[in-house]
Formats: C-alpha cells, structure tokens, sequence
C-alpha cells in the first residue's frame, strides 16, 4: 500500500506534551518535515528555550541545547560560532523571546547571526498557567491582567517582526499562522525558506507563527483557531517583513 | 621562552590560549579587560572564536552553548559582571559541560570598586547559582602560579566535565611580574567529547543532548548524588595546598591569592622578632584543603585567617579547624590592600583578632 502521509522522521517517537488545539504541534512537524527535505537534520542543533515547549529538544529527532529562560539565541550563537557549518535553529515562545529574551534575540540578529529562531507567539504563558506576555492584546484577560490587558498600565503588544524587519543583521523575517491548512502550507514555506537561507550563510532568520492557546484563553480548540483569525491576525498582520534573498536576487 | 614581563590579565589570556582555548565570550568590566581585549587580537587571528556579548548574561550562555558542542571555551568577567553569570554557570554545571571561568575580583557589594578584592569568597565556593553544585576553584597568588593554572584548566575541566574557575583579584591582574609560559602542566588521558551536540552525523545512531531539566523527582535526585560522587573524586584528587614554614609554628597563617604573598613577607619579619609564624596557602578553595589543618601542631597558639573581605573563607577555617585551635581574623575590604606590617600585628595582638 502506498504511503500517502506519516510522521516525520525529524521528528522522535516520544509522545508530545503539548494540549488539544495548540499550535506547537503543527509547527514542530513543519520545521521536522522541513529539516529533512532539505537534508539537513543531521547536523542542526535546537534549542528548547523555556515555557511549553521546553520539552520540543525530546521531540526534534536532532542534537539539541536546552537553554535558561531568554537565553536561547546567546546559546544558538556560542554553537554557530564554533560550529559554522552546522545549522542551529531556536524555538521560542513570546513570553521566552519577546519579554526575557528581548537582548539576546536583538542582538543576535543585529550581528547577522546565521541562526534561524521559530518564534511562537500566542499572546499568553502557557506553561506558567496564563499569565500577561507582551504581546497580549489590549483588553485581553490573563491570570495577571484580570481586568484585560490596559495601555495605559502594560504598554502595547510588541510587535517583534516589524522591530526586527529594521535591524540590518536580518536577512529574513516572515511573519505567519496556522489557524488554517493554507495558512499551515505557508508557514512551511517560510520556515523552509527560513533554513534555506541559513544552509547558504545569509544572517540571521525568523519566522514568528501566530498560534493558539485554547487552555489559557479559556476556549475550545476551533474557538482558538477562530480567535487568532478574528483577532491575533488584527494586530499582528501577516506577510513577509524582510527578505534580502530576494533583494540580492 | 625565556621569562618575560607580562601584565596580569594579558597573562591570563596568553595562557589560555596556551592551554588550548578555542573561542571565548565575555563582556568588558574593570578590572579584567586586558584579558578580552588580548584575546580579541590573537583568537581571531589564529581562526578562533572571539565574541564581545551584549552582556555577562549573554556570554555565559554563549560558553554554555559553546561547551555543550565540544569547544574548549572561556570567558573572564569581575565580581559584579561573575554574578550575572551565575545563572548559566548553574545550569553549565547541572548539564556537566566543561569551560573555564575567570573572575578578578573587585571590591563590592553592588557596584562597590574598581580596587582588588577578595568578597567574592561566598560566590565561587558556594555556588551563587541556584543547586547542589560545585565548580573546581583555584585561587594562584601570583602571575606565574595563574599562568601554570590557565594552561591547564581546559583539561582540567574536560576531564571531570566541570566548570573551572579560576579566582584572581584585581591586583594579580593589573601587575605585572617575570613569568615563564613553558613550565609543564599536569598531562591528563582525555576522552573523545562523544556527548557533544555537533549533530547526529558525527554520531549516527544516537542525539546528543545538553540539559539541565529533570522535572521527575526520583530522576533529579539520581541526577544530584551522580554529581556529588563527581565533587567527592574531585575533593580526593584535585585538593592543593602549600604548607610554609609549618615545623612547629607559634601561630598559623591560612590566606590566599594576594594576601598570601602579603603574608609571606610578614612571616619573615616575625621570625626576625623571635614569632614563628607557618602558613596554610590553599590552590584550591574548592575543594579547600581540610585536611591540611590536620598537620597544625597541639602547641599552636592560634590560627589567623586573613582575607582582602570580612571574613568569608573564615567558615571555611572554622569548619577545618573544627574548634581545635582558637581562631582569629584579619580583613580589609573595599580595594584597601594592608601593608606586612598590619598582619604582624595583628599576629602580635592574636587575642584581640579571636572570633572563635
């Protein structure tokens, strides 16, 4: 019988801890499934950062660093320096790279890193049990912000793919989602493109994944999906923000 | 070679890179930044790794993700700059990778001085970083001691898979002394580093992982008593201490670093008053050499720790001495560096200095 679909072999047999409606699963099979098309999950390194996914270096079938809370893209960049050829990528979530990690992240890609990040950002901590993060929307209720999150008192959702669309060092920096199977097939194509341009020593990548979090928002699976369609994607618009391939092109 | 003039912390780096140090991370603090700014010139020169991070936090992180793929790795920082390290530091020793740290003390606490200091005691031998955990911590009282420690430290720590810190303060650091780079090193049987993350193809059939994470309890704990067996072979193994002038002292000396060297010369000028006066000088303050005070005579009068702090490695006196011996204390603190005279009479007025 013919096999039309199966896990990827980038991926463990470990099973994932991740809930019902999270989109870490899907993004851990598109940068699987992308490593080894690309041919190159036998010598990349990942780093779990800390949050929900601090567990992703169990479920990459790879070498993997598992790093302090923030600190993942100072890891990546003390691995890339002394191991160039190689391919390192970070996987982090909002609460790890946008709030903690902000330094560490900025400066990687200001030194044109040749590192790639997979920036999952969901608007909450999940595995803390749903505190504010900093990219929380404006009225949006966490444990830490009961009321909603207010301007005025928290500040504004960051927006990491605009900021870093700015920082000379990024040679690509995509921002995508996965509420949908065509937004899923997109956000392969920048995450492959994303380790593409790695494999050919470009700087430094992102792709930050707007994704769900239906425990900590209080929601049911497809209700999730629904709210980062109506409401995510409001504030944190789609679309590639950076590409210096093409430029060079 | 023939001996040399050499600065301190120019020392310190020549000497890494003797010792076989592939790449190093650090970020500028006085008074360490000769050490950086050597390296800066020379790494990159000889096709190694020199990286300015964006901070101490970041450099620390930078040497564990460098360890964890099996470089030989470095950075250096001072007593403020060291506990901003001190989180990676504890995770670098739970995930057992080895690297090389050197601190160069400065007086504190908070941003305190720029001056030599001997305050970060606590900080090297108890761990300012969260855990049960241990780093190798050698403390050389001169350029060439730190000079024969640097070239040996990577091996040291690819050995047990430890940190090793290698403790100066500013004045080691700033002076400048006659040095020879080519006394020989203890030679140590080094294993391939087969738990390196350099990727599954240097190692089909397995992943290699570093980590610090054990959220079951039972694993966590088997994880601590491995590493406490580790830090007992290193206690047994690793322990260094001179013994100066111990035939039958009236009173013992226990210092170390700069004011070891201070000691030595205040020891001579109470011999010439008729006081004979030994020495405890440990290498290593982790593991400290208990045992040594062991040899102290049942006739000494006392036992005068002297420290450039206000009384750090005394717990550590205390606890070998183990109420045999009355014990007494002599500090400075704040970068001041106290002339010989002042530890003479401190021996002199050994029952004003008792603490214990």
């Amino acid at each position: 019988m013919e096999v039309k679909y199966q896990k990827s072999v980038g991926l463990t047999d470990t099973p994932l801890t991740y809930c019902p409606g999270c989109g870490h699963g899907i993004v851990h099979k598109l940068v699987a499934e992308s490593l080894v098309e690309l041919g190159l999950l036998d010598k990349a390194i990942a780093i779990a950062s800390v949050g929900c996914s601090v567990f992703s270096y169990q479920f990459f079938n790879c070498d993997a660093q598992q790093a302090p809370h923030g600190r993942a893209c100072a890891e990546a960049t003390g691995i890339k320096r002394v191991l160039p050829n190689n391919i390192v990528f970070t996987y982090q979530g909002d609460g790890d790279l946008a709030s903690i990690g902000i330094a560490e992240t900025i400066h990687a890609a200001n030194r044109g890193e040749n590192i790639t990040v997979i920036f999952i950002n969901n608007a909450i901590y999940g595995m803390t049990g749903g505190q504010m993060a900093p990219t929380s929307l404006i009225g949006q209720k966490t444990t830490t912000s009961q009321d909603g999150r207010v301007q005025a008192l928290h500040g504004s959702p960051i927006h990491i793919s605009e900021m870093f669309a700015t920082i000379e060092g990024v040679a690509y920096m995509e921002r995508v989602s996965v509420y949908d199977p065509k937004h899923v097939i997109q956000a392969k194509k920048a995450i492959k493109k994303a380790f593409q341009y790695q494999e050919e020593k470009r700087g430094f990548t992102m792709v930050e994944v707007v994704s769900s979090c239906p425990v900590n928002w209080g929601m049911k699976p497809t209700d999730a999906m629904n709210w980062v369609k109506t409401n995510m994607i409001e504030e944190f618009p789609l679309g590639i923000f950076k590409d210096k391939g093409d430029q060079n092109a | 070679m023939a001996k040399i003039l050499m600065k301190g912390n120019e020392a310190i780096a020549l000497a890494a890179i003797k010792g076989g140090v592939d790449a190093f991370y650090g970020y500028p603090i006085t008074p360490q930044n000769e050490v950086p700014e050597y390296l800066s010139k020379h790494l990159i020169a000889n096709g190694k790794v020199f990286l300015q991070a964006e901070s101490e936090v970041s450099a620390i992180n930078m040497v564990y993700g460098a360890a964890g793929a099996g470089a030989r790795v470095m950075t250096s920082s001072s007593s403020p700059g060291i506990a901003l390290k001190q989180e990676g530091i504890s995770y670098i020793a739970a995930a057992e990778l080895p690297c090389v740290i050197v601190s160069v003390m400065r007086g504190g606490p908070g941003l305190g001085g720029i001056q030599p200091s001997q305050a970060d005691y606590y900080q090297a031998t108890r761990g300012g970083g969260n855990g049960d955990y241990q780093l190798i911590c050698y403390a050389p009282e001169s350029i060439q001691e730190t000079i024969d420690t640097m070239k040996g430290a990577f091996d040291t720590a690819d050995f047990y898979r430890n940190p090793v810190l290698v403790l100066v303060d500013g004045l080691i650091g700033q002076m400048m002394e006659s040095v020879d780079f080519d006394r020989p090193v203890k030679q140590r049987i080094l294993l391939e580093k087969s738990w390196a993350t350099n990727g599954t193809k240097n190692h089909p059939g397995s992943r290699n992982i570093a980590n610090s994470l054990h959220l079951d309890p039972v694993k966590l704990e088997e994880h601590n008593i491995h590493l406490q067996k580790k830090y007992k072979l290193i206690k047994q193994n690793e322990t260094q201490v001179e013994m100066i002038h111990m035939d039958d002292p009236d009173y013992v000396i226990v210092a170390y670093g700069t004011m070891a060297r201070i000691c030595r010369s205040a020891i001579s000028m109470l011999n010439e008053k008729g006081i004979k006066v030994g020495m405890i000088r440990p290498i290593t303050i982790w593991p400290f050499p208990e045992q040594a005070f062991d040899q102290i005579p049942s006739t000494c009068k006392g036992i005068l720790c002297c420290e450039l702090s206000m009384g750090q490695m005394l717990d550590d006196v205390l606890i070998a001495n183990n109420g045999r011996h009355k014990v007494g204390f002599f500090g400075r603190s704040g970068g001041m560096v106290p002339d010989p005279e002042e530890i003479v009479d401190a021996i002199v007025n050994f029952k004003d200095k008792v603490v214990k």
